[in-house]
């Protein structure tokens, strides 16, 4: 069985799993159900007004093409440190953007081919972080949190470590 | 803090791209950012409905509360401050399960519904808690085992062998989220 089929497995079996349990458990299933998804309503409609300010602000950022000029312009001292300049832009919108990230991941895999060294880190990246902006933004936000501490410095430093820890597994082990 | 942010974002943003010439795009960007975002909230919102039920099938079933007792001894260590039995114990413990699984959609809901409870034991309303930050941490670092969305795009783009990058990711997450979580304390003593 390839790896791609088993992850077809995965959310059906956890459907699955938690059904059969209540099932079993005599928990009375529906009405259960439609007590909790009108929640989900009420959870979804706390959370758009942070969706929509969030995407507002990254993506004005974004579309100024500041980010990736300031890695044009820094691109010497990354090669000084070994890290590819190739993987930079990637790298700094990971934490502000998962959708963005995910697409440039795709290009990366375009350009210099998904089993390639660049494509490699792309992927592990991609893969072994989130993005921060984003859960800082929707998670606080939707309980009115304003003063958030030193979350964004953990945050950002997680992913920070993850672009050194992709770039360092994925040279030792390919 | 999301204030200066979120605000330096748009200022910075829209400064830049007028000194580039970039007007056109950034118009744009205004008309179109309303339906995008709304798109977007279309793709989660039935998603989150339906495992906003199916979590609450969960509860009642019991489920939640056996994997937060699964998962007490890593709680105990990195969530000292919050008490064995803490509710939101249950939802940051089904919300990672479902991480680990690579399913983030889902796990949105449980999410929001541990910061929920973490919020009704919050002296200071509008400020972050300890237990908020270290959860915030576990997320952004990402705990994730089988990131099954990258899995799919590198088999359809012809990748040779797609999941020989699943142990490298697992250790990668494993690296970055204990560093993560050492950082945190670190940061955590330093304020209070």
């Amino acid at each position: 069985m390839n790896f791609v089929t088993l992850g077809n497995y995965l959310l059906p079996v956890v459907v699955f799993l938690i059904i059969a349990v209540a099932l079993y458990k005599k928990v009375s299933l529906f009405d259960v159900f439609i007590e909790g998804a009108k929640e989900g309503i009420s959870l979804g409609f706390q959370v758009f007004p942070c969706l929509l300010g969030m995407i507002f602000g990254i993506n004005l950022l974004l579309r100024s093409n500041l980010i990736s000029d300031i890695f044009g312009f820094f691109s010497p001292l990354f090669t000084l440190f070994r890290v590819p300049k190739e993987i930079l832009p990637l790298a700094l919108i990971r934490p502000i953007s998962g959708n963005a990230s995910f697409a440039m991941m795709i290009d990366i895999f375009k350009t210099y081919g998904v089993d390639s060294y660049l494509g490699r880190i792309a992927a592990v990246m991609q893969g072994a972080t989130d993005t921060t902006i984003y859960v800082i933004s929707l998670y606080f936000g939707s309980i009115g949190i304003k003063n958030i501490r030193y979350a964004l410095k953990a945050g950002l430093f997680a992913d920070f470590i993850t672009l050194v820890v992709s770039i360092l597994l994925v040279s030792i082990f390919f | 803090m999301v204030n200066k942010i979120w605000g330096s974002f748009i200022v910075i943003g829209l400064l830049y791209g007028f000194l580039t010439g970039k007007v056109e795009g950034m118009n744009q960007e205004v008309i179109s950012c309303g339906s995008s975002s709304l798109e977007l909230f279309f793709s989660m919102f039935p998603m989150m409905i339906l495992w906003s039920g199916i979590m609450k099938i969960a509860q009642e079933a019991g489920i939640l509360s056996f994997l937060s007792r699964l998962l007490r001894p890593f709680f105990s260590l990195i969530f000292p401050e919050l008490k064995k039995d803490d509710p939101a114990l249950q939802y940051i413990a089904s919300n990672l399960t479902i991480n680990m699984l690579g399913i983030h959609n889902a796990s949105t809901p449980f999410g929001l519904k541990a910061m929920q409870c973490l919020q009704k034991n919050n002296p200071k309303k509008d400020t972050a808690t300890k237990s908020m930050i270290t959860f915030l941490v576990l997320n952004t670092s990402g705990v994730t085992l089988i990131a099954t969305d990258i899995l799919s795009i590198r088999s359809s783009m012809g990748s040779i062998s797609p999941t020989d990058l699943l142990l490298v990711t697992i250790l990668a997450t494993i690296i970055n989220t204990t560093l993560a979580l050492l950082m945190n304390f670190y940061l955590g003593r330093e304020r209070s």
